[in-house]
């Protein structure tokens, strides 16, 4: 005679993922870096804007790239050019990156180099507005960007980044003159599921805001790195 | 492709929770719930979840997903509303953001039902 049981699991679809993002975050607390997820659509100017981002801080700050991209390295190449280590990760047939995949890229980062010595982590995530949101990949805070030319509906059409972000940069606000677009109401829709993020308005292509978004990371990596010697010192 | 890597993660799970166990029952059917408010569509889930473990030791097992809506519950008016997905998130009443979810965000495995 068969017997019918249930075996209650109560398990996180995600559990796997979230134990790699954990993981990776206490390699990089370990080390004293930083790490920021930067997410998007395709197209919306992550690669122009980590581009201004090197140029800027790479002489005060030590920083290295993790690169998602499905299958080239078109991006990688850009950011090798202001001379920091770029790890590139191909993500194939998938449509973001996973904690497993970042933790290859920082096997990779602390093979080559010694990470103790950096001070910011920026990961690239795969161009998407959906999936990425999803897994955490062992980042301290998020970073989401929305072009101006994507339309103001976009946070209400795919609220999962954006309510989750800790920083939302608006970008190609040189393009906003020109366009039927109300930056007013991309704000307002973003503030409808998230009151506590940090909103700034840039243009890679002019450097309008550039300063105010390079003050964030400024004040996020100050912040982090404070939480970690006190980490450290609570254990010592 | 989204689903493919959830179907990935649900299978892995089950199968640790299936070796420790010293019976290795057969699994008929996997308990899910799924919330409305994340980025996973039940149908894609259903399919990936037939074509992936085809030959493995959940073959012949079924998926039974249990969606629960987007709750939120507004601190200002001191209740729960349902935003609408898409169009409106903040409280209907008072204008505050969305800032307690209540229900929506789940993706859990709840329970297995087996066969000895």
């Amino acid at each position: 005679m068969h017997q019918t049981f249930d075996a209650a699991l109560e398990i996180n679809l995600l559990h796997a993922n979230q134990e790699g993002a954990d993981h990776n975050r206490a390699h990089f607390d370990e080390w004293g870096i930083t790490c920021l997820n930067v997410m998007s659509s395709p197209g919306a100017g992550k690669t122009a804007l980590l581009e201004c981002t090197l140029a800027a801080l790479s002489p005060e700050l030590k920083i290295a790239v993790i690169e998602g991209d499905m299958t080239t390295e078109l991006d990688a190449d850009r950011l090798r050019q202001y001379h920091v280590p770029v790890i590139a990760i191909n993500t194939g047939r998938s449509c973001h990156l996973d904690s497993k995949m970042v933790a290859g890229g920082i096997h990779r980062f602390s093979h080559d180099y010694h990470p103790s010595e950096f001070d910011l982590v920026l990961v690239e995530n795969v161009g998407n507005l959906v999936c990425p949101a999803e897994f955490e990949v062992g980042e301290h805070a998020k970073v989401a960007l929305l072009s101006v030319t994507e339309g103001e509906d976009k946070p209400l059409k795919y609220p999962f980044m954006f309510q989750e972000a800790d920083c939302l940069l608006i970008t190609k606000m040189d393009l906003a003159p020109h366009l039927d677009v109300d930056v007013n109401q991309i704000v307002a829709n973003v503030r409808q599921m998230n009151s506590r993020v940090t909103i700034i308005f840039v243009s890679a292509k002019t450097g309008e805001g550039l300063d105010a978004w390079f003050d964030w990371i400024r004040s996020t990596v100050i912040a982090q790195t404070e939480v970690q010697k006190q980490r450290i010192s609570a254990i010592v | 492709m989204h689903e493919t890597d959830m179907t990935k993660a649900l299978i892995l799970t089950v199968r640790d929770w299936w070796e420790s166990q010293p019976e290795r029952p057969t699994i008929a059917k996997v308990h899910l719930t799924v919330g409305q408010f994340t980025c996973v569509e039940p149908a894609s889930l259903q399919f990936a979840f037939e074509v992936q473990t085809r030959n493995t030791f959940l073959d012949g097992a079924t998926l039974a997903i249990q969606e629960t809506p987007l709750v939120a519950f507004c601190h200002s008016c001191q209740q729960e509303y349902r935003p609408e997905m898409g169009i409106q998130y903040a409280c209907p009443a008072c204008r505050s953001p969305m800032e307690d979810i209540r229900s929506g965000r789940e993706l859990k495995i709840d329970r297995i039902e087996c066969k000895t």
